[in-house]
C-alpha cells in the first residue's frame, strides 16, 4: 500500500468533518473520491497532505507514519498536490512558478537542474511556450495546468488532485484525462476529488465514496454508480445524481 | 556562477560606487556627509526589504536591530576599550541572534499581528534599554574623544567610518542580489506569494523566515555600530526611533519592494528630498506633512514603486533592473 | 500598603475607562474591515486640542465641547476612509497599513507645525468625592461615566438602528452584505468614523486629566494596540474590559516598582498576547 489511512476523525469546533475515514491506495492506481458537496474531501486531503492534523487515526505513507507530519514533510518525501481553487505564485513566471515544485520537492534540486524540470514538466501539460510570462496573466484552465505542472515537477510518487476538472469545458477535460493517465503510466499513484462524473469513472481503477465525513461505499466504478446509498446520497444534488446514473449507464455499456 | 555576467547584477553596485565615490573626489567632509546618510539608509532599506519585499513580512519595528547593534558595539567600545571591528562583529552577532530567538516566536504570525509585534518588540527594547544602567539608561552613553586617537584622530575615524559604510552597502546589495538569484531566495518568494502553497510544495518555511530574518538584522546591526561610533553618542530615543522604521519602508516602497535596486533608489531619493526640505526654512514638520503625502500616494498608486511600475511596463528593462 | 494600594487602583481603573474608550475606537475598525488604524494616535491628539481650544478660547465647558469633538473626529474618520483607506481596502494589509500611518504622519505635521511640541493644559477641575477612605478626583468619575454611556449609545446604535445593522452585517461578511444590497463603502465609512469618534472623545476626556502635547496620542495609540489585544479583536466590549485591566496595572504596577518598567512590562505582555492568544481574552466578533 502506497497510502494508509486509518480510522481518521477530524473535528472543526462542534461539527465533525471526518469520520472514522479508512482508506487503503493500492501503488500505480487511480483513486476516484467522490461525494456530494460538503462531504469532506477537501478535508480529506487536507489532512492527508499535512495541512490540518487529524483528531484521531494515523496515516502511514509508503509504510512510514506520517501522522502529524507538517505539508513540506510530506512533499519531500514523495506526496504532491493541486488545489479546488488554484494558488499560483502570482508575481513569479510560470517556470519559475513550477521551478518552487522542483526546488523543494522529493529531488531537492538545485536551481540550474530544475530549470531544466521546469521546461520539460510544462512541456508534458502542454504550457512550453508560457514559461517567462507571469503566472497571474495565464487564464483558469491555464492555470489548473500550471497547478498540476508544478505538483510533477516535485517528483511525487503519490499525487493529490482537487477537482482538476471544475470549469474546463468537454476537449479540455478530455486532454486532462489523457494526462492523468499518461502520469499514471509514469508510475505516478493518483487520488483524484472530482464531480465530473463520467470522467471520473471512465478514469479510476476504485473510487471511495464520502457523505457527511463518512466513508459510503468503495469498489470498482461500476460496483460505486449502481450502490443505492450512493445514489441516495447524491439525491440532494439531482444534476450530479443524473450524472452518476448516466455514468453507471455508460460503464454497463462498455 | 553566471550572475556576474548579468548586468542587474552590476548595475546597483556601480550606482553605490559612483556615489560613494563623490566625497572622496571632491574630499569634501560636508559631501562626506550626506553621502554618509545615504548609504546608512542604503543599508537599512535593503537589510529590510530582505524581509519585506523577498519574503513578504512587513516588520514595522525594524530599527530595533540598529538600536541593538548600535548599543552593544558602542558599549563595548566606550565602557570596554575593545577595537572598531571587534564591535562591529558583535554589533552584526547580537542582533542576529536575537533575530533567531525572536525570529522562531513571532514569525508564525500572520500580516497585521506581526507587525504589530515588531513594534511591540521596538517600543519594549527601548524601554528596557532606558532602565538598563551598564547601557547609561536614559541618558544613554557618551564616547571619550580620546578612543578617537587610536584611528588616527577624530578627521581621520570619520573617513575610515565612512569607507566602512560604503563597503557595508556593498556588501548589502551583494547579499540582495545572491538571496534573489539563489534556490533559498525562490523558496521566500513562493512564502512571499502565497505560503500556504509554498508549504505544500516543500518549502520549509519556518526555517526559510527565520534565516530571512536573521539576514535582514545583520546588516542594521553593523550599521548602528558605525553610526554610534561615529556620532560619539547613543540615546535610547535615538536608537530605537520608530519612525525611522517606518522611512525604512516608505524608502523601500518607493523605489520598489523585492527587487535590489529599488530600496537603493528609492533611498537616496528620500534622502535627497529630505535633505532639501531640512534647508529649507519650514523645516521639519513639512518634511513629515510630505513623507506622508509621498507614502499615501504609493500606497494608493503605485504600491510596486518606481523599479516595479518600470519593469511591468518596459519589460525589455527587466533584465537590467533587478 | 492597602493605605497606598487602594487610592493608585481605583485611579487605575476609572482611567482604565477612558483607555477602554479609546481602544474601542481601533477594535471596531479592525473588526468591521479588517483595518489597523494607525492614525489612531494623532486622532485622540486632536480630541484633547479640540477640547482645549474651545475650553480656553471660548469658554465652553469641556463636557459639552465633547460633542463638538465627537462629531469631528466622526466627520474625520469619514473623511479619512474616503481619501486614504477605501482605494486599499482590499488590498494586502500592509496597504492599508501604510495608508493609515501616512495619515499620522500628514496630522503630526501639520499639528506640530501648527502648536509645536510645547505642553498645552485644559485647566479643568471638579473638586474630588470622598467614598470612604478614598478621594476621587470628579474628573475622573466624570470620564468614566461618559465612557460607560458613551459605549451603551454604541451598542444601541449598532443593535438597533439600520445603519448599525448595516455595519454589523459588513462586519459579518462583506461580500453578502453588498449581495444583500447594503452600500458596503457607506457602512465602512461610518464605521471607520465611528472609530475616529471614540478615539476623539477619549482625547477630550484625557485632556481634563493631564497635560499633553501633540505628540500625546502615541502613547495611548500604543496603550489601545495592547488593550485591543488583551480584549480581543473586533470586541468593542472587551475593549473595554482590557482597559480596565490595563489602568488597574498602570495604577498598582509603580506601588511594587519603578514606573519607568511600567512601559517594558506592557509591551512584553504585549508581544507574548500577541503570540499566546491573538484572538484575545475574551474573543467574540462583533
Amino acid at each position: 500500500m502506497i497510502l494508509q489511512v486509518l480510522g481518521v476523525d477530524k473535528y472543526f469546533g462542534g461539527l465533525q468533518a471526518l469520520s472514522h475515514v479508512t482508506i487503503d491506495v493500492k501503488p500505480g492506481e487511480i483513486l476516484g473520491l467522490i461525494g456530494p458537496n460538503g462531504a469532506g474531501k477537501t478535508t480529506l486531503f487536507n489532512v492527508i497532505n499535512g495541512v490540518y492534523p487529524a483528531d484521531r487515526g494515523s496515516i502511514k505513507f509508503l509504510g512510514e507514519s506520517v501522522t502529524g507530519w507538517k505539508p513540506y514533510e510530506l512533499a519531500k518525501k514523495g506526496l504532491a498536490r493541486t488545489h479546488q481553487i488554484v494558488q499560483p505564485l502570482n508575481d513569479l513566471t510560470v517556470r519559475e512558478n513550477v521551478m518552487v515544485g522542483a526546488c523543494f520537492g522529493r529531488e531537492n534540486e538545485s536551481l540550474a537542474k530544475a530549470a531544466v524540470t521546469a521546461d520539460e514538466v510544462l512541456a508534458f501539460v502542454g504550457l512550453a511556450d508560457k514559461g517567462p510570462q507571469l503566472a497571474n496573466s495565464l487564464n483558469v484552465a491555464q492555470k489548473k495546468r500550471l497547478e498540476l505542472a508544478r505538483a510533477l515537477a516535485a517528483s511525487p510518487r503519490l499525487l493529490l488532485l482537487d477537482e482538476v476538472l471544475a470549469g474546463l469545458n468537454q476537449s479540455e477535460i478530455g486532454g486532462m484525462i489523457e494526462t492523468i493517465g499518461q502520469i499514471r503510466q509514469q508510475g505516478v499513484t493518483v487520488i483524484m476529488i472530482e464531480h465530473v462524473m463520467h470522467a471520473v469513472m471512465n478514469v479510476s481503477d476504485r473510487v471511495v465514496v464520502l457523505d457527511y465525513g463518512q466513508l459510503i461505499a468503495q469498489g470498482t466504478p461500476a460496483e460505486v454508480s449502481d450502490d443505492p446509498k450512493v445514489i441516495e446520497a447524491y439525491l440532494g444534488d439531482p444534476k450530479l445524481a443524473e450524472e452518476l446514473a448516466e455514468a453507471a449507464r455508460r460503464l454497463g455499456e462498455e | 556562477m553566471n550572475w556576474f555576467r548579468r548586468p542587474g547584477f552590476w548595475l546597483p553596485l556601480i550606482l553605490v560606487g559612483l556615489i560613494g565615490i563623490l566625497p572622496v573626489l571632491t574630499g569634501s567632509a560636508a559631501t562626506r556627509e550626506v553621502v554618509f546618510t545615504i548609504l546608512l539608509s542604503i543599508v537599512l532599506a535593503s537589510s529590510l526589504n530582505l524581509l519585506l519585499g523577498y519574503t513578504g513580512y512587513v516588520s514595522f519595528g525594524h530599527i530595533v536591530f540598529y538600536g541593538l547593534g548600535g548599543y552593544v558595539g558602542f558599549y563595548l567600545i566606550s565602557s570596554r576599550g575593545q577595537p572598531l571591528w571587534l564591535a562591529m562583529i558583535a554589533g552584526g552577532l547580537v542582533p542576529a541572534i536575537a533575530a533567531f530567538l525572536l525570529g522562531r516566536a513571532i514569525l508564525r504570525l500572520r500580516g497585521a499581528y506581526f507587525a504589530l509585534a515588531t513594534i511591540g518588540i521596538n517600543e519594549a527594547a527601548r524601554a528596557f534599554i532606558r532602565n538598563f544602567d551598564p547601557f547609561g539608561g536614559p541618558v544613554g552613553m557618551q564616547l571619550n574623544f580620546q578612543v578617537y586617537t587610536d584611528y588616527g584622530g577624530a578627521a581621520q575615524a570619520l573617513w575610515t567610518t565612512y569607507f566602512l559604510a560604503l563597503g557595508l552597502a556593498l556588501a548589502v546589495l551583494l547579499a540582495s542580489y545572491y538571496m534573489k538569484s539563489s534556490k533559498f531566495g525562490l523558496g521566500l518568494m513562493a512564502i512571499r506569494e502565497n505560503e500556504d502553497a509554498a508549504e505544500v510544495m516543500g518549502v520549509v518555511t519556518p526555517s526559510a523566515k527565520t534565516w530571512a530574518y536573521v539576514l535582514s538584522a545583520v546588516f542594521p546591526g553593523i550599521m548602528g555600530v558605525l553610526f554610534f561610533f561615529k556620532n560619539g553618542n547613543i540615546l535610547p530615543g535615538d536608537a530605537f526611533r520608530l519612525h525611522f522604521s517606518i522611512e525604512m519602508i516608505v524608502m523601500v516602497m518607493l523605489g520598489g519592494s523585492g527587487t535590489v535596486l529599488g530600496p537603493l533608489l528609492g533611498a537616496a531619493a528620500y534622502q535627497r528630498l529630505r535633505g532639501t526640505l531640512l534647508v529649507t526654512p519650514v523645516f521639519r514638520n513639512v518634511q513629515l506633512v510630505v513623507a506622508g503625502a509621498m507614502l499615501l500616494l504609493i500606497v494608493l498608486f503605485i504600491p510596486q514603486g518606481v523599479v516595479g511600475w518600470l519593469r511591468e511596463r518596459v519589460p525589455w528593462l527587466r533584465k537590467v533592473l533587478e | 500598603m492597602i493605605g497606598i494600594l487602594l487610592p493608585s487602583l481605583v485611579d487605575g481603573l476609572l482611567l482604565g475607562f477612558v483607555y477602554g474608550l479609546a481602544a474601542m475606537g481601533l477594535s471596531l475598525i479592525w473588526g468591521v474591515m479588517n483595518v489597523i488604524n494607525l492614525s489612531h494616535g494623532p486622532i485622540i491628539a486632536m480630541g484633547m486640542f479640540g477640547v482645549y481650544l474651545l475650553f480656553s478660547q471660548i469658554g465652553m465647558n469641556p463636557y459639552l465641547a465633547l460633542i463638538v469633538v465627537a462629531l469631528a473626529g466622526l466627520l474625520a474618520g469619514v473623511l479619512i476612509y474616503a481619501v486614504a483607506v477605501h482605494r486599499v481596502i482590499n488590498a494586502p494589509h500592509l496597504s492599508t497599513l501604510l495608508a493609515t500611518f501616512s495619515v499620522n504622519m500628514i496630522l503630526i505635521g501639520v499639528g506640530t507645525a501648527i502648536f509645536t511640541v510645547t505642553p498645552y493644559n485644559v485647566d479643568f477641575s471638579l473638586g474630588s468625592v470622598s467614598l470612604g477612605p478614598l478621594q476621587l478626583l470628579g474628573t475622573r468619575l466624570a470620564a468614566a461615566v461618559i465612557a460607560c454611556l458613551v459605549t451603551g449609545l454604541l451598542y444601541l446604535f449598532l443593535a438597533r438602528t439600520r445603519q448599525g445593522k448595516h455595519i454589523r452585517a459588513v462586519a459579518n461578511n462583506r461580500v453578502a452584505a453588498e449581495l444583500m444590497g447594503i452600500p458596503s463603502a457607506r457602512a465602512l465609512a461610518l464605521s471607520f468614523g465611528l472609530g475616529t469618534m471614540l478615539a476623539a472623545i477619549a482625547g477630550g476626556l484625557i485632556a481634563t486629566f493631564f497635560p499633553f502635547t501633540v505628540l500625546s496620542g502615541g502613547g495611548y495609540e500604543l496603550r489601545s494596540f495592547v488593550i485591543v489585544v488583551l480584549g480581543g479583536l473586533g470586541n468593542p466590549l472587551g475593549a473595554l474590559f482590557g482597559g480596565l485591566i490595563l489602568g488597574t496595572l498602570e495604577g498598582v504596577i509603580p506601588v511594587f516598582m519603578e514606573t519607568t518598567w511600567v512601559p517594558v512590562l506592557e509591551f512584553v505582555l504585549f508581544v507574548l498576547l500577541i503570540l499566546l492568544r491573538p484572538s484575545g481574552l475574551l474573543a467574540r466578533r462583533v
